[in-house]
């Protein structure tokens, strides 16, 4: 990192111990299926399993042969076959597809089943309808929290997105609360709680539910983290929407961080092949990884610089620097020369795409002006079939920071979306309506107070009772009023230096403060939502925003300078840049926690129906 | 593993069990914060294995150990596989990860599962861990709850679901009034663990008739929102459908009845079915473009049909020269528009594939029908139908270039079809705003304009610049000192 942590930032607990805990419960369900075995993995947990475990791993506990759970049939002589699995309708399928093949060829072998995190009760109802129920049995590898950096704990689930906040399926909620559980177990008690949103209240209930079950577990305990603080996803899209000029950030845009790994192809490495390199904010010793880029607005015009970050080099002289002084270091050496060719990659693309204008477009839709150029901006990116997912981001951005698009604008673009990306995306955009993501203004729609406060009042006290016509989630964003409240767009008198960030707006250029930044930021300062009224009742949540402190004194000021932040529905590399920053500036050190590392693209992808 | 029924049953007893409290997993988080002490006092001796392992990963790609590999691997040796091939040859031997690294596990906290078996390496482990009394180190870790089956009737609404949540096999049988019922779903809502609704809800489905079912949820979104999701997961379509008649969505309805379409590969079934769905009750907005869909398609298909025949004959030029990548069934709109630019361009409106015809047909605004055919023109290099596209004629027979999308975009989807600098250059000299005319000048290397911009702003620095960027002795040298020598020019700087 660019700058030191103060000296009187507190450590951050040992997450390690998740990974060993994870495995450990593993090689124990490997071993209720004694003898010679072959397993079959799910395609999604391959990247998570990887990093707790390895083929001689398993190899030690009588797996032989590994295999894909994929479409094809997999043909597999094991005696005994083992599943690790998703709990996911389609897995069960495909288990039943094998398993019944097996019974009419009359042959009999042992099945095992292991659901990670959790069963569902809707999988084992399809288990019983294929007539196999009994003839598999089932585990759970309650396998929830993967450490992905020394303050970056993943539950990697990207699935949690659309069921949450599409379809309003709260089959997860248990699984953070149980996650939430582990936590407070091995690291003592949050004295101090903090939440916003529907799912971050549902989770702390079920969360609290469980800790009074096992009464006494964690009482008594010193807590290690002082403040846990939990947040929805739709509290602030917008900040998700967002083109990211973080390193990791772009990273993630430009290549697909996956795991906390990214794989860099033959471009980047300059040889023929792929190297997969894994990301971390600091490596072993402590040492911050060197790159970082930024966007530097000088008379409207935007320009990508990459820069080393302690040494503040630009990427001619951080290649002399690296072929000069680097040379006995070769392990650094190699890093960083990958790490360059990264950049000069994303370089590369981003010349291409015109990314200029594609900032100065954004940075419009965030302030709030020129609505009408970034209108026909997005429109001809549409016609001219630039990628489908940039598009949809672009119209979504526009749509929460408006409120919803006027009528006329929300039919014209829709239609030509549909000419240009195909018109089965009939269905995407019936999706974001609902998920309140890309909106029409109701005619007339216009943001007063009253009407706001009316519109509050029916979809509070109504939840759960009137029939909308979507059922919808969605809610008015009010993006405006409360960037205006929470001064989300940094006044700067001349231009901004990037080189030293005067606060969390550094993540986007100077640009814009990260709204969930921003409100933790604020609750932590106050220890509470008092005088924080207005914005919460414009994010709809008068209901939804909750704090809940112990009396008891037992935290340490070191303890009360470690946070917890729990964001339900994925966070951005942006988002962790931007409060490790905040981190430095106060003396806190941030712990996150989410349900997967999330970027625009995987959020458009996630509500498209279409899959490419 | 060679443990015995005995053992294990012996094992579990010997945890801590509360007899009648439900809660078999109560010690396993108890006993976690014990194995955290553990590990901890573990470390020792504990080979610092994870992160040196991940370093591995980092720079050798997948290591050699990773478990993406080794399926790839698996993969790699049922089907031939080039690429798992090319993997295996680059690691030297398929068996350079037989031989184990490191024996972690021996000192792994699983180790202690089987040391109850094995005291050997038990004792030895204990022995360091002086600090900890001789019990079970081990978490409690996923007992098969399926195991723990209980038959007893009498649980109450909340202990039933606090059962469920635990994930344990647990009869709903008894809960068959509708207010018992009811009671339950409300319990499970209250808990808001989405697992347990939907195990309430299938129970609800197989007892109650649809009817009542569809009645009680109308007034439960939550739970409403889960059985659609439910029934969306599984694929019960008719139940679907029918839940959305009920409740009068009839938009959703229409919805999920299109959304089948994606399922049907055959092109001809396919329109078919787009058929059923012209009808429905879409918004008017949606219903349209259902139409569209429809009409598209039915093209497509005449289209394929007769370009297929007409490549197969070989005697069309167009098709001889440019074989086509791919079928343009199910193709959006704008790729079809693109792919009539290039293969039918001068076709006459009445056939089905001729641009104009597709512009009519589906109300192309000009601005999209100009950008698809320049691409498609361009990329051919038919640079004259690329003029044609924006001249226009004014009522005395002038005439005059324009463009619906402004001259920048032209100028930069010419030269992304590598137009030569000719072409470039009259279209860049048609930008209006002078900033960015000199910007895509320099960009693109149109010296003539750059220069005359240069001195039309009468900017000598400016141009001084460029002559720098300019080849020795070229014209545009010559033609740059011409300039600058020139007496008639009042330089501004």
């Amino acid at each position: 990192m660019a700058f030191p942590h103060r000296p009187d930032a507190p450590e951050l607990p040992d997450f390690s111990m998740l990974k060993r805990l994870a495995r450990d419960q593993l090689i124990y369900l490997l071993e209720q299926l004694p003898g010679k075995k072959d397993l079959f993995i799910e395609a999604d947990l391959m990247s998570p399993l990887d990093r707790i475990a390895n083929v001689s791993i398993l190899k030690q506990h009588e797996v032989d042969k590994l295999y894909k759970v994929e479409s094809k049939p997999a043909v597999s002589s094991s005696e005994q076959l083992c599943f690790l699995v998703r709990p996911r309708i389609k897995n069960m399928r495909y288990i039943a597809n094998l398993v019944n093949a097996d019974k009419l060829a009359g042959r009999t072998r042992k099945y095992k089943v292991i659901f990670s995190p959790q069963k569902f009760y809707a999988c084992e109802m399809v288990l019983e309808e294929e007539g196999i129920y009994g003839d598999v049995s089932c585990d759970e590898w309650a396998f929830s929290l993967l450490p992905l950096d020394v303050d970056l704990l993943s539950m990697e689930l990207p699935e949690f997105f659309r069921d949450y906040f599409l379809e309003g399926d709260q089959r997860w909620i248990n699984t953070v609360a149980q996650a939430l559980h582990l936590l407070s177990t091995l690291y003592g008690p949050f004295p101090n709680c903090y939440g916003i949103g529907r799912c971050a209240k549902m989770s702390y209930e079920l969360w609290r539910k469980l800790e009074d079950e096992e009464d006494g577990e964690t009482k008594g305990r010193r807590p290690e983290i002082g403040h846990i603080f939990l947040l929805d996803r739709d509290m602030d899209f917008v900040t998700a929407l967002c083109s990211q000029v973080v390193y990791e950030g772009l990273v993630d845009d430009t290549f697909r961080i996956k795991c906390g790994s990214v794989d860099f192809g033959p471009e980047v490495t300059s040889s023929d092949k792929s190297l997969k390199v894994l990301l971390n904010a600091e490596d072993k010793n402590g040492r911050a990884l060197l790159l970082c880029c930024r966007y530097t607005g000088e008379a409207g015009r935007y320009k990508l610089q990459f820069c080393v970050r302690r040494r503040g080099m630009d990427i001619k002289q951080m290649k002399n620097f690296v072929s000069q002084e680097l040379k006995g270091l070769k392990q650094e050496h190699r890093l960083l020369s990958l790490h360059i060719g990264a950049c000069e990659s994303i370089m590369k693309k981003k010349t291409k795409q015109d990314f200029q204008e594609l900032i100065k477009t954004e940075h419009a839709l965030l302030e709030g002006f020129n609505i009408r150029e970034s209108t026909s901006y997005i429109e001809e990116h549409i016609d001219r079939q630039v990628s489908p997912i940039e598009s949809l981001r672009l119209m979504c951005l526009l749509s929460i920071t408006e409120n919803g698009l006027i009528p006329k604008d929300y039919r014209s673009l829709k239609t030509q979306y549909l000419q240009s990306y195909g018109p089965e995306h009939l269905l995407t955009f019936s999706n974001l309506r609902r998920a309140g993501l890309l909106t029409e203004q109701a005619p007339g729609d216009t943001l007063t107070a009253v009407e706001s406060k009316v519109s509050k009042l029916v979809t509070d006290k109504a939840a759960g009772k009137i029939t909308d016509a979507f059922s919808s989630l969605a809610k008015r964003s009010n993006f405006r009023a409360i960037s205006k409240k929470l001064n989300l767009i940094p006044r700067v008198d001349g231009e901004y230096d990037l080189k030293v960030p005067r606060d969390m707006a550094y993540v986007f250029s100077g640009a814009y403060v990260p709204l969930s930044c921003r409100i933790i930021e604020q609750v932590l300062e106050r220890r509470s939502w008092q005088g924080l009224d207005e914005v919460v009742r414009l994010l709809n949540c008068s209901e939804l925003a909750f704090t809940d402190m112990t009396k008891e004194d037992k935290a340490s000021s070191e303890s009360l300078r470690l946070i917890l932040v729990v964001f339900l529905g994925g966070c951005t590399f942006s988002e962790i840049s931007a409060l490790r920053f905040l981190g430095r500036e106060k003396g806190y050190r941030f712990i996150f926690l989410t349900t997967a590392v999330t970027n625009s693209a995987r959020l458009m992808e996630a509500m498209s129906e279409v899959k490419a | 593993m060679n443990r015995t029924k005995g053992d294990e049953e012996e094992y579990w007893n010997s945890s801590k069990f509360k007899a009648f409290t439900f809660d078999d997993e109560d010690d396993e988080l108890s006993q976690l914060k014990e194995s955290k002490r553990a590990v901890n006092s573990l470390r020792d001796f504990v080979d610092d294995d994870d992160d040196d392992d991940l370093e591995r990963v980092s720079w050798g790609g997948e290591p050699v150990g990773s478990i993406s590999w080794s399926i790839k691997e698996t993969a790699g040796t049922s089907v031939s596989n080039h690429e798992g091939r090319e993997q295996l040859k680059s690691r030297n031997s398929f068996s350079s990860y037989a031989p184990l690294p490191k024996p972690t596990s021996t000192y792994s906290l699983s180790s202690f599962f089987r040391g109850r078996t094995r005291p050997g390496s038990f004792q030895s482990l204990s022995d360091a861990l002086s600090d900890t009394p001789a019990k079970s180190y081990a978490p409690e870790l996923g007992r098969p709850k399926g195991e723990y089956r209980d038959y007893s009737n009498d649980w109450s609404p909340s202990d039933t679901v606090r059962r469920l949540r635990k994930g344990k096999v647990c009869s709903l049988e008894r809960f068959r009034s509708l207010q018992d019922k009811l009671q339950l779903l409300e319990e499970a809502v209250s808990m808001h663990d989405g697992n347990v609704i939907t195990a309430v809800l299938i129970f609800l489905k197989r007892t109650l008739s649809k009817e009542i079912l569809f009645r009680e949820l109308e007034v439960r979104q939550v739970a409403l929102r889960h059985l659609i999701h439910f029934l969306k997961e599984i694929g019960d379509q008719k139940l679907l459908l029918d839940l959305f008649r009920f409740l009068d969505r009839t938009e959703e309805l229409a919805l999920s009845h299109y959304r089948e379409h994606l399922n049907i590969q055959d092109p001809e079934k396919r329109k078919e079915f787009l058929k059923t769905c012209i009808g429905l009750p879409f918004s008017a907005e949606d219903s349209a473009h259902i139409q569209d869909h429809y009409t598209l398609l039915e093209r497509q298909i005449i289209i394929e049909a007769n370009d297929r025949h007409l490549e197969a004959a070989g005697q069309t030029e167009i098709f001889r020269k440019h074989p086509r990548k791919a079928s343009i069934l199910n193709m959006p709109l704008v790729t079809t528009l693109f792919y009539s630019c290039f293969y039918h361009y001068t076709e006459a409106e009445g056939t089905f594939s001729s641009p104009v015809n597709l512009k009519k047909t589906f109300k192309i605004p000009d601005k999209q029908y100009v950008l698809t055919a320049l691409a498609a023109r361009a990329k051919l290099r038919a640079w004259h139908d690329v003029d044609a596209l924006f001249t226009t004629k004014n009522w005395l027979g002038y005439t005059k270039k324009r463009a619906p999308i402004g001259f920048h975009r032209v100028v930069e989807i010419l030269h992304k079809n590598s137009a030569p600098v000719q072409i470039l250059q009259e279209y860049v000299n048609l930008v209006e705003d002078v900033d960015t005319k000199l910007n895509l000048a320099t960009k693109f290397k149109c010296h003539d304009v750059v220069i005359d911009t240069c001195r039309d702003l009468k900017d000598r620095q400016q141009l001084l610049a460029y002559r720098s960027k300019v080849d020795k002795g070229s014209a545009e040298e010559e033609k740059i000192d011409a300039i600058l020598h020139s007496s008639q020019i009042r330089w501004k700087n």
